[in-house]
């Protein structure tokens, strides 16, 4: 059962030097199985996309190590391909071009990088646009050439940075579906990095949820549904639910940080509200 | 058509009002018929092939050089931190305080006018590759290198195409450069090209010759410019999606 993967370990990460160093992540650890699928949730600030890219080699911990397979990463290498929030791609290449590239750095022939490409695109369902130009196309389609762009490169996990946070909300509920149906048929790892509990709630096999400066692992939930998952769905809600109520004092954390010190979150009005008293005749 | 009109203007300015001096000012006809003739005599062609010859040979020779420093520029930090302000220094100075420099070392003969051409387009073409590169989305430098891009690879997939827009504005700019560096060292140097017909176009006081060459020089940098640093600009900028 325990097949660990991909290890974080005391990682922690702080920006600036001397005595007013801020601590962005403080001794982060996590285990990750092979073929898990791993949601990052937190408040804003709470070094969730710091980690992602450190685990990605594109930044450096100040200590701790990732540990991909057995042996310490260091550098951004195509062992852990990531999608990011902005789309990321080269506007000055084909759709198909983009999804070829990681292959192409890698020298795979011509043909067989066509080949490839196309079947990456077939899983995003974007074959007919294989040659138009990043700007011909919307946010989601961007975002699903970056998906298959990712997955060209057939890395061992794939970090994917709010990938869908700039998408309109039924695009993105579309590609979460997508991002579902992708996973369970190439059973890839990922780390999954988002601000939206239900999206977390919906895709992962685990959610952890971070609190804020410093940044540490506040808790971890198993998500035990069965799938496609549906964000509308009662089970979802149940944990979309439970998840909140973890966060919602690290929000709080947050707000008091950004607001004046007599900012307070408003207490629950439902029961207080005469109009809406529905125990009463009972 | 335009220039009857233009004619007319001309003669009623020259010699109904007599406001206008024809010494000074060239009638639209004369100067007309002076580029036909010119053309005629063959004289203009070998001057605009001799002209575009060394304009050519120059200005390869500082794209070829100003590139090489740019990347140079922005692969050793130590360059960037103690050339570039005289870089930018250079790059305002005009190309004719470059003629009596390039006299003296290459005394009065092709290489002056060539080395002209290349100092003053050089100094653009250098801060272009530079800024350019600097301005480089780090996104795609970031997306390249989790995709397994290095060294040689990472520049030629991915920072020279994403810095071109910017490198080609520079390049542009470096002819026009390039453009004046011609001119001013034809006037002073050369036996032959279109700065040495202007040139002896004042020496003559022949208004009409000025203005002929002027006028050709005019619509020989406009169509340089728009056929060729037009479409390249044209087919990138519609790659990105900037028009």
């Amino acid at each position: 059962m325990f097949n660990l993967f991909l290890i974080i370990q005391n990682i922690s990460k702080s920006f600036g030097f001397n005595s007013k160093a801020n601590l962005v992540l403080d001794n982060v650890n996590l285990l990750i199985d092979k073929g898990e699928f791993v949601c990052l949730v937190g408040p804003s600030g709470c070094g969730k996309s710091t980690l992602l890219n450190i685990i990605a080699g594109l930044e450096s911990a100040s200590c701790g190590r990732i540990i991909l397979n057995g042996s310490a990463v260091r550098d951004a290498g195509i062992d852990r391909a990531v999608v990011f929030q902005e789309s990321a791609l080269f506007p000055w290449l084909t759709v198909i071009d983009n999804v070829e590239f990681g292959m192409k750095m890698a020298g795979i022939k011509k043909e067989e990088r066509k080949r490839r490409a196309m079947e990456y695109l077939k899983m995003v369902h974007l074959t007919k646009f294989k040659d138009s130009y990043i700007h011909q196309l919307s946010g989601g389609m961007r975002q699903r050439v970056a998906l298959a762009r990712a997955l060209a490169i057939d890395s061992q996990v794939l970090l994917m940075d709010e990938p869908f946070s700039a998408l309109d909300s039924q695009t993105r509920g579309i590609l979460q579906l997508e991002l579902q149906r992708i996973w369970m048929e190439t059973k890839k790892t990922i780390v999954f990095v988002t601000h939206n509990i239900e999206e977390a709630v919906v895709l992962a096999d685990r959610v952890v949820v971070m609190s804020t400066n410093p940044g540490r692992v506040k808790k971890e939930f198993k998500i035990e549904l069965s799938r496609p998952r549906k964000p509308e769905s009662p089970d979802v809600n149940y944990y979309v639910r439970k998840i909140m109520d973890e966060l919602r004092e690290e929000v709080e954390k947050v707000a008091k940080a950004e607001y004046d010190g007599d900012w307070s979150v408003e207490k629950d009005l439902f029961l207080s509200n005469v109009d809406s008293n529905i125990g009463i005749g009972l | 058509m335009l220039i009857a009109i233009l004619e007319l203007v001309y003669k009623i300015n020259t010699e109904i009002i007599k406001i206008w001096n024809a010494n000074i000012i060239p009638s639209p006809i004369s100067v007309f018929i002076l580029i036909i003739r010119l053309f005629e005599t063959k004289m203009l062609i070998y001057a605009i092939l001799s002209s575009m010859r060394r304009l050519v040979i120059g200005y390869l020779i500082s794209v070829v050089i100003g590139s090489i420093i740019g990347f140079l520029m922005i692969h050793f930090k130590y360059i960037e931190e103690n050339f570039s302000s005289l870089i930018l220094g250079l790059q305002t100075l005009p190309n004719l305080a470059w003629v009596p420099f390039s006299i003296l070392w290459f005394g009065y003969n092709e290489s002056t006018i060539i080395f002209v051409i290349a100092i003053g387009s050089i100094f653009s073409i250098i801060l272009a590759v530079d800024s350019g590169i600097k301005n480089v989305n780090p996104i795609y430098l970031k997306a390249a290198k989790t995709m397994g891009a290095k060294g040689y690879k990472l520049y030629s997939n991915v920072i020279i195409p994403a810095a071109l827009p910017n490198i080609i504005a520079g390049l542009k700019e470096g002819w026009s450069f390039a453009w004046r560096g011609l001119i001013s060292g034809e006037m002073l140097v050369s036996a032959t090209g279109l700065g040495q017909i202007l040139s002896k176009g004042k020496d003559a006081s022949n208004i009409s010759q000025v203005v002929a060459v002027m006028l050709i020089i005019l619509s020989l940098g406009l169509v340089i410019d728009k056929f060729v640093f037009g479409r390249i600009e044209k087919s990138i900028r519609c790659r990105w999606g900037l028009m």
